[in-house]
C-alpha cells in the first residue's frame, strides 16, 4: 500500500485475543467477525487502490453497544474506524490493521416519518435511496442524491457532508439534516439539534456533518423531507467548445436561473456513455450540458424557453428539451452511466472531485488537457457544472508498471491547479486518505492545527479514524500549548475612544 | 467603562488577543453593536470594535458569491446585491429596533456571529448555510481560515459553521465569504383570516406540503395582526409568500389557494404590500422597543413546527406571541416578571422540542437567568472543550453565552 498511515501499535495488537472476547461480551451473536476471511470483505471501500484488513470488525446494533464498545477503545488506547456502506472515494473508511472496524449497517431502522413536521428520523445503515422510498407514496423525497445513493447509508452522507447533482438548488448533506445522536469516543451520548431548524448552542452539529469519522459515531439522524416539484424538465445542450458551454452556464446563472442541476460532459465522456446506454447524445460536439429546471409547471415551462434562449445566444448547436418523463430520464441515463462507461474502455480509473470557480472552467480544461500529454494518460471530464464541481476521470491501466503512480500523480497536479484557481481539493467526496497530504496546498499550519484543536475537543487521544484527513497527526498537548509572543498594549498610534 | 481599540487588519487584531492573553485581560467583540445586549451582562476588560475593517473584497454574481471584511454594513451588502437582481436569501432579520437601535444598523460579521435568518429560513435556510469561507483570529491571537470560496466544499472540518453562532466566543471574525442568490422576479402574499393557533398549524403544514416552494408561512394572532406593516384588519392572519416568475405568479397562487382554501376566507396581498408584511415579520415589529410591547421581555423559540401551539397553551396566557417559520418559530412576549417566565416557557419547551433564547431582557434577569438554550452533561462538557481548543485563556466574549464559556 504506498499511502503512509499512523505506526501499528504493537502493544495493541498483542492482545487482539483479549480485545476480541471483550467486543464478544459487548456484542453477543454474529457481530463480532475476526476471520481473515469474514473480513476480507472489509479491506477497502470505494477507493480500491488501498487496502487492509482491519484488526477485528464489530457490527453492533444498539447505541448502547455502540457506546460500550467505544468506551472500551477509549479505555484501552484501541483504534477505531467507523464505517457505513463502504462506498467513499477517498478512502474514508480504510482499515488499519490495529483497529477495530465499527460497522453501522445493522441499524437500518427508519424510526419516524412526520410528514406534518416534514421530517424523518432514521438510524444511520439505512440508505440513502431508502429514505426517500420511505416517504415517496405521499409525494415527499430527501433531496441529496449521491450518485452511489442505491447502497450508500446516511451516516456515511452525514461523515461525508455528501452531495449529488441537485447541491446548486437544494444543498448538501448539512443543509438538510436537522439532527443526530452521536457517541463520543469516551461512551457519552449527545443529542445535537432535532426536529427545530435552528439548533441550540454551538453548530455543532454542522461541524459532525462532513467530520469523515473524526469526531464521533452517529447512531441516528433526523433529515429534512421535501415535497417532489410538481415537474422536472430537462435541456440537452451541445455545443462545440467548451468554452461556449462554459459561457452559457454563466449565463444561465447571471440571468437569474438556479437549474435543479447543470451537468457538463466533455467528448469522451460524452462518446463513452453513448455507446453504453444510447441515450441520444450529439457525437459532433466538443461538450454537453444537461440542465434540469425544476418547481411548479408554469414556472418551468417559462424557464425551459428562457435556457434555450440562452443557450442559443451562446452558439448552442444543438438542443433538445425534454417532453415525457421519459425523455428526461433519457438525458439523465447517459450521465448517471458515465463513470461505468469509461470503465469499459479502461481497464482502471481514478475519479477526481476538486471544486473551481466556475468562470475559471475553460483554463482548468486547458491545462487538464495539457497535463493528459505530458503524462500519457487519457481523461474524460464530467463536472456538475453549476456549482463548479470537477469530476475528472483519469484512465490508467494498474497493470502497467508505473502507470498507477503516473495517474496519482496527474491527478495531484489537477488538484493543485483547482487550489491555484481559487477552488478547492475536493467537492464532496472528502479528504480521507486520498487528499490527506495534499491538505497543505490549501491550508497553511495554523489552518490546520486550529482544526486539530477542535478534533481534540471530541477524541483527546485521536482514536477515531487516525491517518484520515490530516497530514501530521500532532498529539493535543502540543497543540494546546499557548505561544505568546505580545504583551505590549496595541494600537499606539490608532484612534482609542 | 472600558477603553474601545478599533483595528484596522488582523495583525491588529492578533496584537490584542496576545496583548489580552499575556494581561489575563478580557476583550468584548463588537460591530455595530446592535445586538449588544443579547446575551448574558458581562464586564469586560477592552472593547473590539470592528466596524472600522468594513469593505467589499470580492463580488462575482455570475459566480453567486461575495467576499467582506466583517465589519462591512450589512446595508452596503444588501444594496449592491440589489442593483444586481440579488440577495441574501436568508433574509436576515434586523434586530436593532427591538432594543431601541435604529434599523438598518448590523455588520455581516454580526450577522454571522450571531447566525441571524428570517422568514425564508423554511426554504432556503440560515446564515450558516451561505457561509462559505472564513479568515478569523482565535483566542490564541493566531489567524486561521477555513472553507473557500466555492459553494461545494468538503476538504476539512467546516469551521464556518461553527463561528456562525457562536456571539464572538469562538473566533473575531475577519473576512467572510457568502453565497448570494438571485432574488426572485415577483412576489404577492395570501392570507387566510381567521384561525385559532392549532388550526393555522395544520394549515401552514398542508401549504408546506404543496409543491410550490411557499417561501414564508407566518401566523399572526387577531390581537397583534394589525401591528404589522402591510395588514390592516385586527383579525387573526394566516400569511403564505410565493415567490416566482411574474408570469408563472398567478398560476402559482392559484394552486395555493385551492391547497388552502378549505381553511378559511383568502385575501391576496400585493407585491408592496407583502413585502412589507414580511419585512415587518422577519423584524418582528410588534415588538419593537418604541412598540406597546417594547418594555416586555422577549423570548426567540426554535421548536418542532406542529408542536408550537401546544407551548403557547402552557405559558401565560397575557403572552403575546405570534409564529413564523410554518409554526417552528416563535416570538413570545411574557409580561415582565421576575424571571420573565423562564422557568415556564422552558418548561414548555422542553415537552415537545425545540429550545428558547431570552432576547430582550433587564441585565439583571439576563444575569440570573440562562438567555442561551442551559446544557448539561456530556454537551456541556463538549461545549466548554471547544471553547477552550479555540480560546484557551478566556478572552474572546467570555460568559457571553453561558458562564465560564
Amino acid at each position: 500500500m504506498p499511502v503512509r498511515m499512523p505506526p501499528r501499535d504493537d502493544r495493541v495488537l498483542k492482545r487482539r485475543h483479549q480485545i476480541v472476547r471483550a467486543l464478544r461480551n459487548m456484542v453477543p451473536g454474529e457481530g463480532v467477525i475476526d476471520t481473515e476471511r469474514e473480513m476480507r470483505p472489509y479491506q477497502s471501500d470505494g477507493l480500491t487502490a488501498y487496502r487492509q484488513l482491519p484488526m477485528v470488525v464489530v457490527l453492533p446494533d444498539t447505541t448502547d453497544q455502540v457506546a460500550r464498545v467505544l468506551r472500551y477503545c477509549h479505555q484501552n488506547g484501541v483504534k477505531v474506524v467507523p464505517r457505513g456502506a463502504g462506498t467513499s472515494l477517498s478512502g474514508g473508511a480504510l482499515p488499519l490493521g490495529d483497529a477495530v472496524l465499527l460497522g453501522m449497517a445493522k441499524f437500518n431502522r427508519i424510526i419516524e416519518i412526520d410528514f406534518a413536521n416534514r421530517v424523518a428520523v432514521v438510524e444511520p445503515g439505512v440508505t440513502n435511496l431508502a429514505v426517500t422510498q420511505a416517504v415517496e407514496h405521499k409525494g415527499f423525497y430527501y433531496a441529496p442524491d449521491p450518485s452511489s445513493q442505491i447502497a450508500c447509508t446516511i451516516g456515511g452522507n452525514v461523515a461525508e457532508n455528501s452531495g449529488g447533482v441537485h447541491c446548486l438548488k437544494y444543498g448538501m448533506t448539512t443543509n438538510n439534516v436537522l439532527g443526530c445522536e452521536i457517541v463520543l469516543i469516551t461512551g457519552e451520548i449527545v443529542r445535537l439539534g432535532g426536529k427545530h431548524l435552528d439548533a441550540a448552542g454551538y453548530d455543532l452539529l454542522g461541524i459532525v456533518i462532513g467530520s469523515e469519522g473524526l469526531l464521533g459515531v452517529v447512531t441516528e439522524v433526523t433529515v429534512r423531507i421535501l415535497k417532489k416539484p410538481e415537474i422536472a424538465r430537462a435541456l440537452l445542450i451541445g455545443f462545440s467548445t467548451l468554452e461556449a458551454a462554459g459561457a452559457c452556464v454563466g449565463g444561465i446563472i447571471g440571468a437569474g436561473i438556479i437549474p435543479g442541476g447543470i451537468e457538463m460532459m466533455d467528448k469522451l465522456a460524452i462518446h463513452s456513455a453513448e455507446e453504453f446506454v444510447h441515450a441520444g447524445y450529439p457525437l459532433d460536439v466538443e461538450a454537453i450540458l444537461i440542465v434540469e429546471l425544476d418547481g411548479p409547471c408554469s414556472e418551468v415551462g417559462h424557464l425551459v424557453e428562457h435556457v434555450a434562449e440562452i443557450a442559443k445566444l451562446c452558439g448552442a448547436t444543438s438542443l433538445r428539451a425534454s417532453t415525457s418523463e421519459q425523455e428526461r430520464l433519457l438525458f439523465w441515463a447517459g450521465r448517471k452511466a458515465a463513470f461505468p462507461a469509461v470503465g469499459r474502455i479502461s481497464p482502471d480509473y481514478f475519479c477526481m472531485d476538486g471544486t473551481i470557480p466556475r468562470a475559471m472552467l475553460p483554463r482548468v480544461l486547458l491545462r487538464i488537457r495539457e497535463l493528459s500529454q505530458i503524462y500519457g494518460l487519457q481523461v474524460a471530464n464530467v463536472f456538475h457544472a453549476g456549482d463548479g464541481n470537477l469530476h475528472p476521470l483519469i484512465l490508467y491501466d494498474a497493470n502497467q508498471p508505473g502507470e498507477l503512480e503516473r495517474a496519482e500523480a496527474f491527478g495531484a497536479d489537477i488538484l493543485k491547479l483547482c487550489v491555484e484557481v481559487g477552488g478547492v481539493l475536493t467537492g464532496e467526496h472528502g479528504v480521507g486518505v486520498e487528499k490527506r497530504d495534499l491538505m497543505p496546498v490549501m491550508f497553511s499550519q495554523p489552518d490546520l492545527d486550529q482544526q486539530q484543536r477542535l478534533k481534540c475537543a471530541f477524541d483527546d487521544k485521536g482514536l477515531l479514524n487516525p491517518g484520515k484527513v490530516f497530514p501530521t497527526l500532532s498529539r493535543c498537548a502540543e497543540l494546546g500549548r499557548m505561544h505568546v509572543s505580545g504583551g505590549q498594549l496595541p494600537f499606539a498610534d490608532i484612534p482609542r475612544f | 467603562m472600558s477603553d474601545t481599540y478599533k483595528p484596522q487588519d488582523h495583525k491588529d487584531i492578533e496584537a490584542a488577543v496576545q496583548w489580552a492573553i499575556a494581561g489575563g485581560k478580557t476583550l468584548e467583540i463588537v460591530g455595530h453593536g446592535s445586538k449588544r445586549r443579547l446575551g448574558r451582562p458581562a464586564q469586560y476588560d477592552a472593547t473590539l470594535d470592528l466596524s472600522g475593517m468594513a469593505g467589499i473584497i470580492l463580488y462575482e454574481p455570475q459566480e453567486l458569491i461575495l467576499s467582506a471584511k466583517a465589519g462591512t454594513p450589512l446595508a452596503e451588502i444588501t444594496a449592491l446585491l440589489a442593483s444586481n437582481g440579488q440577495e441574501l436569501a436568508f433574509e436576515p432579520m434586523d434586530y436593532g429596533p427591538l432594543f431601541g437601535s435604529a434599523q438598518g444598523l448590523g455588520t455581516v460579521g454580526g450577522m454571522l456571529a450571531a447566525n441571524v435568518s428570517g422568514p425564508r429560513r423554511i426554504r432556503v435556510g440560515a446564515a450558516r448555510d451561505h457561509f462559505l469561507g472564513v479568515v478569523a483570529v482565535s483566542g490564541r491571537g493566531e489567524t486561521f481560515k477555513s472553507g473557500g470560496r466555492v459553494v461545494k466544499n468538503v476538504t476539512g472540518f467546516d469551521l464556518c459553521k461553527l463561528l456562525a453562532g457562536s456571539w464572538g466566543t469562538l473566533g473575531i471574525l475577519t473576512e467572510v465569504t457568502l453565497k448570494v442568490l438571485p432574488r426572485a422576479k415577483a412576489e404577492a402574499t395570501l392570507v387566510v383570516f381567521g384561525m385559532n393557533d392549532s388550526t393555522a398549524a395544520d394549515a401552514m403544514a398542508t401549504a408546506m406540503a404543496a409543491p410550490l416552494g411557499v417561501s414564508g408561512a407566518a401566523h399572526l394572532p387577531d390581537y397583534l395582526a394589525s401591528h404589522f406593516d402591510g395588514l390592516s384588519e385586527a383579525k387573526a392572519s394566516t400569511v403564505f409568500r410565493i415567490e416566482s416568475l411574474a408570469a408563472a405568479l398567478d398560476d402559482c397562487l392559484a394552486s395555493l389557494k385551492s391547497a388552502v382554501r378549505p381553511f378559511g376566507a383568502v385575501a391576496t396581498l400585493d407585491e408592496a404590500a407583502s413585502r412589507r408584511l414580511w419585512r415587518a415579520i422577519r423584524d418582528v415589529q410588534p415588538f419593537w422597543a418604541n412598540g406597546s410591547c417594547g418594555d416586555r421581555p422577549l423570548w426567540r423559540i426554535s421548536t418542532t413546527p406542529s408542536k408550537g401551539c401546544e407551548i403557547a397553551t402552557n405559558i401565560s396566557p397575557a403572552s403575546q406571541l405570534f409564529y413564523d417559520w410554518a409554526g417552528g418559530l416563535m416570538w413570545v412576549a411574557p409580561p415582565a416578571t421576575q424571571d420573565c417566565n423562564a422557568r415556564e416557557i422552558r418548561h414548555a419547551v422542553a415537552a415537545v422540542g425545540g429550545h428558547a433564547t431570552l432576547v430582550r431582557a433587564p441585565a439583571a434577569v439576563r444575569a440570573s437567568v440562562d438567555p442561551f438554550h442551559p446544557e448539561a452533561g456530556a454537551l456541556a462538557a463538549l461545549t466548554r472543550r471547544v471553547k477552550e481548543n479555540f480560546d484557551p485563556k478566556g478572552v474572546l466574549n467570555p460568559g457571553r453565552m453561558w458562564a465560564g464559556v
